[in-house]
């Protein structure tokens, strides 16, 4: 008995681990099938020219920067022309992008901290204030500048513009000559090249913000003041905000074209969004308001005749607007077939004409 | 529209002129009767002007109801009068806007979400936010190119055939600008939650995961430590990722909401980094490539960093922090009467899930847990909502998320004591909104 509970325990046991085994073979299979689970039918492989077309980005460490080179003086030259309306002889304009230059001082460039950017009160931050890479004002401009012809620069005026905006901050001479050879060096120039942390908590999804609050939900320590609030003058400032609101529902815009009511609004009373802008009607939102086009459309019989049929019928016949009307006022039938049209007299006689006028040019 | 719209509520007429057993005439139908009995009520007056007076009888009813309107006796229009379907013509103040004086080129611009006027989670596609560096394009999708290339065996171009061709995923994502309640920093500056909160927006977006493509390419899985994105368009907006998160949950999208992506959207093709700030998601996509390093772009090194009060500047701060803000009722909104309110707004998280939302109407010492509506998924705006009685006295709104990490969003205060004011980006401060006894509601600061 002893012996033939050992051997079906026995049995068992190698049953399990062939079932095992069994699990883990089809574990691998499914495995290797993902891993070679390729699509060689769909997409095809780049070509080389392909890449050196589109592979443009120039890194930190000025990988992808290709070779080159420009001078603050010609760097000059193409500002005037393509860069100065936006940015400003001097890099300076804050009228249409802020500003490139300015902020920063020899000192900086020693330590490699704008001490600028310290100052609460400084009222702008330049480029070269934050400028930490120098790849990246390079690649930025070889990509994207001028604003409105990008890519447009050669390798060459790319260094020459690079070498101008570094000279409008006295990091570089005026006589200086940027290039792949020496860039380098002139990153090490950079007033705020000691001037980025890279904060990970932000940039792992698993990491722990640096600021934190508690879900006290009870009596919670709080200070309840006003420290902010909109002014007055600023009420109207978004445009009127009864106009940016639904029509319907809990509630509406506050009318910020005058001053906020004393006391609350009875319901009948709130101002809602004032209409639209009366648009001109056209003969074809007519057409769509009225059905017309039901049994009319552009250039096909539907029920009646097409626009562009009914334009060829009447064309050059002066009395077609004054019959037309009256057919589309009474109703009539047999020009065009047995199916009447019916009569319209809930439309204005003003309507009537600009759907009819619109009908003799084709519905145009 | 000439007329102002009525809010349902029923105004009593000048005259009490209806005697009981009439009133009792007109609720059996006799409608005839009342003609008769208004014509001889008001002495002189037209048809017109006794249907008038029925409209505003407090005994007869709702002129809405008593006058049958045009579209109830009228033939309606055809289908596909409209191929591609409108919003209502009554629906126009709902619509993405600048705010005035941020920006000074349209081109390098935002317009921002009205979120004021939305339900549930989704966005629709004509108002998702809009946040171009230099433009938009609508490319034609026939001649559009994307491209693989840098740390893998094999550089490749794929077609959008290609691309749709392809095993795809659909999900539902927050898409947040990184800048998004920027201008609240350092004290109040917008009136409304389209201009606070509105760089936020959710789609149901379809494409092809990242590690299929990467794999397809055979990326190298020992050195590839980052990828780049790049876009098609002038300004060739490029970003890095790591890796990390592109084999995680990055997609390369084609579709949002159901149909191809908007022309401002990127179509035909974006990427779709969900939980990281929207300048990742680059649109009109060309390109990605694996690299070992960083690329400190210009969006990297001049822009999208956050300027600290020792005057160092945070790098890569891509994820988007738990944050929550109450959409309804908010700035620049009237409530109508006193009773009740349901409260509703908006929570999610760059990390994961929203797991609750506690709502304050006391400025932020009470706190009460709202009700999250279903679906409630990660990396998603989640709609959440609580029951008001409002009596008419003054309240300040508050509305504070916390996510399946545990992080509790901050306090505008708080964020301030640690990164000062001057930061732009990642402000995912609890907003305020006070409701005032006239039933304005303004966006203010508590300190």
């Amino acid at each position: 008995m002893a012996k033939c509970l050992t051997y079906m325990w026995v049995r068992r046991a190698v049953i399990r681990l062939l079932k095992s085994l069994l699990v883990a073979a089809a574990l691998l299979v499914g495995i290797s099938a993902i891993a070679q689970q390729q699509y060689p039918d769909i997409g095809r492989a780049a070509t080389p020219a392909e890449v050196k077309a589109w592979d443009i980005d120039v890194r930190p460490d000025f990988k992808g920067l290709p070779p080159g080179s420009g001078s603050v003086a010609v760097g000059q030259q193409i500002w005037e022309a393509k860069c100065e309306s936006c940015h400003g002889t001097f890099g300076e304009s804050n009228e249409v992008f802020t500003p490139i230059a300015g902020g920063t001082t020899k000192a900086d460039m020693e330590t490699g901290r704008v001490a600028s950017l310290r100052r609460p009160d400084f009222p702008q931050r330049s480029t070269l204030m934050k400028l930490s890479q120098l790849s990246s004002l390079w690649d930025y401009i070889n990509r994207a500048m001028p604003w409105n012809a990008p890519k447009s620069l050669t390798t060459d005026e790319v260094y020459a513009v690079t070498a101008y905006i570094l000279n409008l901050g006295d990091i570089i001479p005026s006589d200086f000559v940027l290039s792949d050879k020496n860039i380098a060096e002139v990153q090490a120039r950079l007033p705020n090249r000691n001037g980025l942390v890279k904060f990970m908590p932000m940039w792992d999804v698993r990491g722990k913000g640096d600021v934190s609050n508690t879900a006290c939900m009870t009596n919670c320590a709080t200070e309840v003041t006003l420290s902010s609030t909109m002014p007055d003058h600023a009420r109207n400032a978004h445009g009127n905000i009864a106009e940016q609101n639904r029509l319907v529902g809990p509630v509406r815009g506050a009318d910020t074209t005058k001053p906020p009511p004393l006391a609350m609004a009875v319901a009948r009373e709130v101002p809602i969004a004032a209409p639209a802008p009366a648009k001109a009607v056209t003969g074809a939102e007519l057409a769509r308001k009225s059905t017309c086009v039901a049994c009319h459309v552009a250039n096909r019989k539907l029920v009646g005749p097409s626009y562009a049929d009914i334009a060829k019928k009447y064309a050059g016949d002066s009395s077609a607007v004054a019959k037309l009307m009256d057919k589309v006022r009474k109703g009539g039938a047999g020009v065009w077939g047995v199916i009447p049209m019916p009569p319209h007299p809930e439309m204005t006689d003003a309507d009537i004409k600009m759907l009819v006028e619109w009908s003799l040019q084709g519905g145009k | 529209m000439s007329q102002r719209p009525s809010s349902g509520r029923i105004i009593k007429a000048p005259e009490n002129f209806l005697s009981p057993a009439m009133i009792a005439e007109v609720q059996r139908g006799r409608r005839d009767f009342l003609r008769g009995a208004f014509a001889s009520a008001i002495t002189g007056a037209t048809a017109t002007v006794a249907s008038r007076a029925v409209a505003q009888s407090t005994s007869l009813g709702d002129p809405n109801i008593l006058e049958l309107p045009e579209h109830t006796k009228g033939l309606g229009q055809p289908v596909a009068a409209t191929p591609y379907g409108m919003p209502s013509k009554y629906e126009a103040n709902l619509q993405r806007r600048e705010s005035p004086g941020l920006t000074r080129v349209s081109a390098a611009s935002v317009s921002f979400c009205p979120l004021q006027g939305l339900f549930g989670i989704i966005t629709p596609s004509g108002l998702h936010f809009e946040r171009h560096h230099q433009g938009w394009w609508d490319i034609d999708p026939t001649k559009h190119r994307f491209m693989i290339n840098g740390l893998v065996k094999k550089a490749k171009v794929y077609t959008m055939d290609d691309l749709m061709r392809l095993p795809s995923v659909s999900r539902m994502h927050f898409i947040e600008c990184g800048a998004n309640t920027g201008m609240e920093w350092g004290n109040v500056a917008v009136p409304t939650v389209q201009y606070t909160h509105g760089m936020l927006s959710c789609c149901e977006f379809t494409g092809v995961p990242l590690s299929v493509l990467l794999e397809d390419c055979g990326f190298d899985k020992l050195k590839g430590k980052y990828i780049l994105a790049e876009g098609a368009d002038g300004s060739s907006m490029t970003r890095s990722i790591s890796i990390e998160r592109a084999l995680d949950d990055c997609f390369v999208a084609y579709a949002m909401n159901g149909e191809m992506l908007r022309p401002e959207n990127g179509y035909p093709l974006r990427l779709v980094a969900p939980g990281i700030q929207g300048v990742s998601w680059v649109k009109w996509l060309r390109r990605l490539e694996v690299g070992d390093k960083p690329y400190a772009t210009k969006d990297e090194t001049l822009h999208y960093i956050d300027l600290m009060p020792d005057g160092t500047h945070r790098q890569y701060t891509s994820i988007q922090e738990c944050k929550s803000v109450i959409t309804t009722p908010s700035g620049g909104q009237t409530l109508m009467d006193r009773g009740y309110y349901n409260v509703s707004g908006l929570a999610w998280s760059g990390r994961g899930r929203v797991k609750r939302v506690d709502v304050s109407f006391d400025g932020g010492r009470n706190w009460k847990t709202a009700k999250l509506e279903s679906p409630v998924l990660s990396k998603c705006l989640t709609r959440f909502s609580i029951g008001f009685n409002w009596d008419g006295s003054p309240a300040i709104l508050q509305s504070r998320a916390i996510d399946e990490t545990g992080y509790v969003q901050p306090q505008m205060r708080q964020l301030r004591q640690v990164r000062g004011t001057r930061s732009i980006y990642h402000n995912n401060a609890i907003q305020s909104w006070k409701l005032d006894t006239n039933g304005e509601v303004s966006n203010v600061h508590v300190g």
